[in-house]
């Protein structure tokens, strides 16, 4: 599968600043600076951490420092926020100087972005907004991708975004749409399995239909997360992208299923609103470690590995 | 035919998907775009009412962030109104959120509700040096006793450069001793101060560290971050106030760390 998109620990090892933790098969979570002394303080160092790139594009201070510590004990995912991969606009030169900075200093394990923009002319918006699916945007966001990757000189992971909103303008689906990218660029996947719910919910299509529609064999991370709930202009049920609690019951039997398919991949448990302490937040982590390590036996045996294990 | 013509004649400018979507996300009188639906037909008023409410508390919730004392001394509601006409206003133009809120303590100054805590705009201009000194570049500082080396004579022409994380904050109000009572987790109680502070922001090691400054001491350390000789800066802050303590001022910045390296100037 995409070899490329989880990056080698031996390309790492020869000018590495840091030990070549390798993340296959295990579950993580968002590294959040009020849990650093409870982590360091963990014994054995299971897992891993993914940190928004955007915190840590400082000069210096407590942001670095904290992830220098991390990076040492652990593999870390820089996980992009606003490069604004799904803007109309070029990208942001200088924020991309800062992210290959980041990527090159921190070597980490994963790299990935969003099927999203956040920035339009001179305004941040701080929000993950949407785009219409059409032959001109996906030739755009081509293009968006294809500049990233080769400014950090490796491929990212793109993630499915979860969406309140519909472009009656777009010419092609979600999946059909995230497949042509992978063709067309050589990035791979994070499928976000709360998003893909999400998404599925808010515009009433079957997530398992858009599973079995997404090309599961790119994919090199899973996001998993907690959502909220609202309702939409005719009382219907409109869900929220919160990450503000636990993984849904729903969102749990979705990964179980992607996991039976796709074998053990990193997993992470994304918690950004609402922050609980440590030992909550990696028990979450901890389910789905068990889920992964469970599909870890009988994909093995059945003879399915491939080569990011 | 200039170049910006040819641009905006781009077919590909005409259907912008982000300038329709983003033109009512800070602007809540605004229907939704024409360009966005729910499905079959459903609507996108509540819909596209999500991406609104998600800018604009999320960027209010970055300045409460950022400014917690200034949050702690209005309450949450005060606060988060003031925040969201400074948002509609001043939105963010770079997607590090760390550097949003520069237009803050300004806009505090002009805004009305807050004209009985004329204060108020100091304690902001304070935090906003604090969090730039947080993320401001790793260097060591001048070791206090860096000045033994120097000849007496010599010590007027020397200059001094400023550590990354260097700050002067003036205020005619007390505002080192409101930011100090409004940070720390314990109660405030009464402020007894009442005359102008200065104050200085650094941050020598990982911890951020604020001090007042003494009289004169502002003018001096605002000189010698200009790079102007230690002999001219001294002659501004005795010019400023006459008890101005040359040496304890030099030691106090010194020990803070201030400064990461001396030299003699020209």
């Amino acid at each position: 599968m995409n070899g490329l998109a989880i990056h080698p620990a031996s390309r790492m090892s020869k000018t590495s600043r840091f030990p070549a933790h390798p993340v296959a098969g295990l579950a993580g979570t968002s590294f959040k600076h009020e849990h650093l002394h409870a982590i360091l303080g963990d014994d054995p160092k299971d897992g891993f951490f993914e940190v928004h790139a955007e915190n840590y594009m400082g000069a210096g201070g407590p942001p670095h420092d904290a992830l220098t510590k991390i990076r040492r004990d652990y593999p870390v995912s820089l996980h992009g926020v606003c490069m604004s991969i799904g803007g109309s606009r070029p990208l942001d030169k200088a924020h991309l100087g800062r992210f290959k900075a980041l990527v090159d200093r921190y070597e980490p394990a994963l790299v990935s972005e969003h099927l999203a923009w956040s920035t339009h002319d001179t305004t941040y918006y701080n929000d993950l907004l949407p785009l219409p699916y059409t032959q001109a945007t996906v030739s755009r966001v081509a293009d968006h991708i294809d500049e990233v990757q080769g400014t950090i000189g490796r491929p990212i992971l793109l993630e499915n975004p979860s969406t309140y909103v519909l472009f009656p303008e777009s010419t092609m689906s979600e999946t059909d749409f995230i497949r042509e990218l992978v063709r067309r660029t050589g990035c791979g996947l994070l499928l976000d399995v709360n998003n893909v719910f999400i998404s599925a919910t808010n515009h009433r299509y079957s997530a398992l239909s858009y599973l079995a529609d997404f090309p599961l064999d790119h994919v090199g991370e899973i996001h998993l997360a907690g959502h909220a709930e609202q309702e939409d202009d005719e009382g219907d049920l409109l869900l929220i992208d919160s990450h503000d609690g636990p993984v849904a019951d729903a969102v749990w039997k979705l990964f179980d299923i992607v996991i039976g398919r796709c074998g053990p991949l990193p997993t992470l448990i994304e918690w950004d609103s609402d922050i609980p302490d440590w030992p909550v937040l990696k028990a979450e982590a901890a389910a789905a470690q068990a889920i992964l390590d469970h599909h870890a036996g009988s994909y093995y045996i059945s003879g399915k590995a491939h080569a990011a294990g | 035919m200039p170049r910006d013509e040819l641009q905006s004649g781009d077919p590909g400018r005409r259907f912008d998907y982000a300038a329709a979507f983003t033109a009512g996300l800070l602007d809540p009188d605004r229907a939704p775009p024409d360009a966005v639906s729910g499905p079959n037909g459903k609507a996108a008023v509540k819909r596209y009412a999500v991406y609104r409410n998600n800018v604009t508390v999320s960027l209010i919730d970055a300045l409460a962030a950022s400014f917690p004392a200034t949050l702690r001394i209005t309450g949450p509601d005060f606060f988060r109104a003031m925040a969201r006409f400074h948002v509609r206003e001043t939105p963010p133009t770079s997607p590090l959120l760390f550097e949003y809120g520069r237009d803050f303590a300004d806009f505090i100054e002009r805004y009305e509700y807050a004209k009985s805590m004329p204060w108020l705009a100091d304690v902001a201009r304070m935090e906003r040096a604090w969090l730039d000194a947080y993320h401001a570049a790793d260097a060591e500082p001048l070791a206090s006793g860096a000045l033994a080396s120097i000849p007496p004579e010599r010590l007027a022409d020397t200059v001094f450069v400023p550590h990354p994380a260097t700050r002067a904050i003036r205020s005619l109000y007390p505002v080192a001793t409101i930011f100090a009572a409004n940070r720390s987790d314990g109660p405030v109680g009464r402020i007894e101060a009442g005359g102008p502070e200065d104050a200085l922001v650094t941050r020598p090691g990982l911890e951020v560290v604020v001090r007042h400054l003494p009289p004169g001491g502002a003018a001096f350390l605002d000189r010698l971050m200009a790079g102007e000789l230690l002999g001219a800066a001294a002659t501004a802050a005795f010019a400023e106030r006459a008890e101005f303590d040359l040496s304890a001022n030099i030691a106090g910045l010194l020990q803070a760390g201030a400064f990461t390296a001396a030299h003699q100037g020209e």
